[in-house]
């Protein structure tokens, strides 16, 4: 999946945007400064569940939209995952055309109120923008301005749905709701298919539902987007375990012709440390799972919750800040991130890192635990932490972190969640041993049809590339609707 | 979906509850569970499969009610439905001709230990059972389980039915009697600790059922952890079945107090609620 050169530059050359350009020079676009996003105060907002960012306004759209140049080569675009028409759409925004700027998300991202929220903008669009790359200035906030459009489109109440060629019966299933699975479906309804898509738990979403929280992607946001699945025809069935409640075989004596793997990369991952698994210690999935699908935060809920009053969350990605700002929500006096590296080195997205700080998170860098201790109960009360240094890169080029002998001391705490790092769900490939897998456990695929050592089996998102993102999950899941139709046309002509 | 379609109940706290549930009847096997959600704002939880009758579409569930989830469960009448059952979930029991196999089932064990009896016993082993309980009263599935055993030995603490003594009294006694070549254990964690120290003394094989606290039941959380070996696993999807010699049992019956404060308060509330 790749933009020609030559498109963007026949898109470019429409009138529309030529005569946007003449119109303001580029040497006044480069003269305004980056927009600031809305947020929520810190010290309300974490009283409460509310979303942090509140959007642009659309006058502030238009300000923000006014700083992109329309570059002739826009590098941006290269840095998007699934290669969004950039400027496209940021000069749909400049005219004041919302709802086209939106339309223009949608020809390539399935999610796009979803990934102008959570993608990591720093490290891919924004850090391939004109002015990050060249001028060493801040970014057009080309995440925000997604989000403008997408979010919209959303408030207009004009959602386009999108249209669907002439339905040709052919069943596909998708195993997982996650945003790979979500891509997945949307595209395959397109082509006129007839979709299902199966999901182990009772509501569809994957780890937009239950792992990020409602302050940084509110349910409401996911909801409408599979509503919008739903009205193309994509039918939904939760608690069902592909594998277990019916085996593949089964279900292509039902009908399916193809089927799709998006069933993420589920698996906790602990550290073996002495203690680890003392009352009190937990993974940050069955943390976010009890708050976020179990809603155990709530008072009429049956799901239970420990109260933490001093917090302290293993790890440095967005899981992980997810977790401590939860935490700080549902009233931690003391939250703090424990992890191994420095600061620059956290691979959460740095608006979580920044939200985080402001809302009081303590940062302990170059630290480790090493062991936990309980009360008589088996409650963790203390744990004990080493410190580290950084010593030459390792194999991900990130500074190896090495510990200091002799540097340990002790943490009070009463709640540990541990957040490092997943492993992929093994139930799929333990139910279909034919299937190839990597030493690691993640589905091996094509990389340019996503299909899989079974021919009518396509897998795409964290199963394939262990943990990573929304908008490569849902990548996948497009290019695997692509794969899996020409290999059904394949299949239907012989 | 999930509809009771009979009821019946063993004891006071013990019902049986009969669902409609054709895929999870068909796919099931001994030693399988299903996640139970019975309402919106509901916990989930884990529920052995007592039996399954694949020609009905039905799946068996012996409950006891210890708790808000359980009692909200038995309250439910013929014709209701269970917002969410999923599975089957889990390891299934590996089940061969080994010879001789002595299951043990205390308090609700007894259910889920019914279709390892009947498969073992099909499978060609002569079976012997024990079931164990605190009374009389709480001994239940007798009949069904005379029906695939070659000898049945009843237990209670009290005396009021079958033997005075605790289920490794019982064990004792046949392991002394004959060789016994594997064991089987499921009921509460404090009795298979029991258990499994007794056909330690005697290294006979020995298979635990752990009932660990669970969330989503297909791996992704870690609340069902327990210490095999030495090392950490999920109950729900490495188990939940386990070698009984390996578990740590001390660990287990920590964790399965983890939420009890906020579970017996959750309790009284909804019993003081009933009341009103
Ligand atoms: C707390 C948290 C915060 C994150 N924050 C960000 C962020 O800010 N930005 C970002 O880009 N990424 C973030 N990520 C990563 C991102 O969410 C994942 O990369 C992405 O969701 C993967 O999508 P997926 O569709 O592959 O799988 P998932 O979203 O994991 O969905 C898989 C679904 O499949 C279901 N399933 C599994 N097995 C079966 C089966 N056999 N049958 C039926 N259903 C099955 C599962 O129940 C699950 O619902 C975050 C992850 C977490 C946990
Ligand atoms: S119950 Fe969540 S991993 Fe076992």
């Amino acid at each position: 999946m790749s933009v020609s050169k030559e498109y963007l530059k026949e898109e470019r050359s429409q009138e529309w945007r030529t005569e946007l350009r003449k119109n303001l020079k580029n040497k006044e676009r480069l003269e305004f400064a980056r927009i600031k996003m809305n947020e929520v105060d810190p010290m309300e907002r974490i009283r409460s569940n509310i979303e942090v960012n509140k959007g642009l306004s659309p006058i502030e759209a238009v300000a923000e939209a006014r700083r992109c140049i329309d570059c002739p080569d826009p590098t941006c675009i290269t840095g998007c995952p699934v290669e969004i028409n950039i400027p496209k759409f940021i000069k749909r925004i400049e005219t004041g055309d919302f709802l086209e700027a939106a339309k223009v998300l949608k020809e390539t991202n399935a999610l796009p109120a979803v990934c102008g929220r959570v993608c990591p903008q720093e490290k891919q669009c924004e850090n391939n923008c004109f002015y990050q790359k060249k001028l060493g200035r801040e970014a057009v906030a080309i995440g925000y301005l997604e989000r403008f459009a997408a979010d919209y489109e959303r408030n207009s109440g004009n959602i386009s749905v999108p249209e669907i060629k002439e339905r040709n019966g052919i069943k596909v299933a998708s195993v997982g709701s996650g945003p790979a699975g979500l891509a997945f479906a949307g595209d395959m309804a397109k082509m006129g298919y007839d979709v299902t898509v199966f999901e182990a738990l009772h509501e569809i979403g994957g780890v937009l539902k239950y792992g990020i929280p409602e302050f940084r992607l509110p349910n409401e946001i996911v909801d409408v987007e599979v509503d919008n699945l739903r009205k193309m025809g994509v039918k939904f069935e939760t608690d069902f375990i592909v594998g277990k409640t019916a085996t593949f075989d089964e279900l292509r004596a039902d009908g399916y012709k193809g089927f799709f793997i998006g069933s993420g990369a589920g698996l906790p991952r602990f550290m073996n440390i002495p203690g680890e698994n003392y009352i009190g210690i937990l993974s940050a999935n069955e943390y976010l799972t009890r708050v976020n699908l179990m809603k155990a935060a709530e008072p009429d809920t049956d799901t239970p919750l420990l109260e933490g009053k001093v917090v302290a969350v293993i790890g440095g990605g967005n899981t992980a800040m997810d977790s401590v700002r939860t935490a700080k929500r549902l009233g931690a006096e003391r939250a703090m991130i424990i992890y191994r590296r420095s600061l620059e080195e956290m691979p959460a997205r740095i608006e979580e890192i920044k939200h985080a700080k402001e809302e009081g998170v303590e940062f302990l860098n170059l630290n480790t635990p090493v062991e936990y201790f309980a009360d008589e109960k088996g409650r963790v009360n203390r744990m004990k932490v080493q410190k580290m240094k950084l010593g030459e890169p390792d194999a991900s080029g990130r500074r190896r972190p090495i510990p200091i002998e002799g540097s340990e001391y002790f943490i009070d705490v009463d709640t540990v969640i541990v957040s490092v790092g997943v492993s992929p769900n093994p139930l799929i490939p333990a139910a279909m041993p034919e299937l190839e897998v990597t030493r690691w456990g993640t589905i091996v695929v094509n990389e340019d049809t996503m299909q899989t050592s079974v021919p009518d089996i396509f897998a795409g998102g964290d199963i394939v590339r262990g943990g990573a993102t929304v908008i490569l999950a849902m990548g996948d899941g497009r290019k695997a609707a692509a794969g899996m139709n020409e290999y059904i046309k394949e299949k239907v002509k012989s | 979906m999930n509809k009771i379609v009979e009821k019946e109940y063993f004891s006071e706290n013990v019902v049986k509850l009969v669902i409609d549930a054709p895929r999870i009847a068909k796919a099931r096997k001994p030693g399988h569970f299903v996640i139970v959600r019975v309402e919106k704002k509901g916990e989930r939880i884990p529920l052995t499969i007592a039996t399954a009758d694949e020609a009905r579409g039905t799946i068996t569930l012996v409950i006891q009610t210890v708790g808000v989830t359980s009692s909200k469960l038995a309250a439910l009448n013929v014709g209701d439905e269970i917002l969410d059952v999923v599975g089957p979930l889990g390891q299934a029991t590996h089940i061969e001709n080994t010879g001789t196999v002595l299951a043990c089932g205390g308090g609700v064990g007894v259910a889920p230990l019914l279709p390892i009896v009947e498969g073992f016993k099909k499978a060609g082993n002569k079976v012997i059972t024990i079931l164990a309980a605190r009374t009389k009263e709480l001994i239940i599935l007798e009949e069904q389980m005379r029906e695939f055993s070659d000898e049945l030995v009843i237990m209670t603490d009290d005396g009021s039915y079958g033997k005075k003594g605790l289920v490794t009294d019982g064990m004792t006694e046949v392991i002394e009697r004959e060789k016994v070549d594997l064991s089987v254990v499921i009921g509460p964690a404090i009795m298979m600790k029991f258990a499994a120290l007794t056909t330690k003394k005697y290294d006979i094989p020995t298979i635990a059922s752990l009932n660990t606290i669970m969330v989503d039941g297909t791996g992704m959380c870690g609340a069902c952890r327990v210490t095999v070996g030495g090392r950490t696993k999920f109950v729900c999807i490495d188990g939940p079945e386990f070698d009984a010699h390996q578990v740590d049992f001390d660990e287990m019956l920590l964790r399965l107090n983890g939420y009890k404060e906020q579970e017996q308060k959750a309790y009284e509330e909804y019993t003081a609620n009933l009341k009103k």
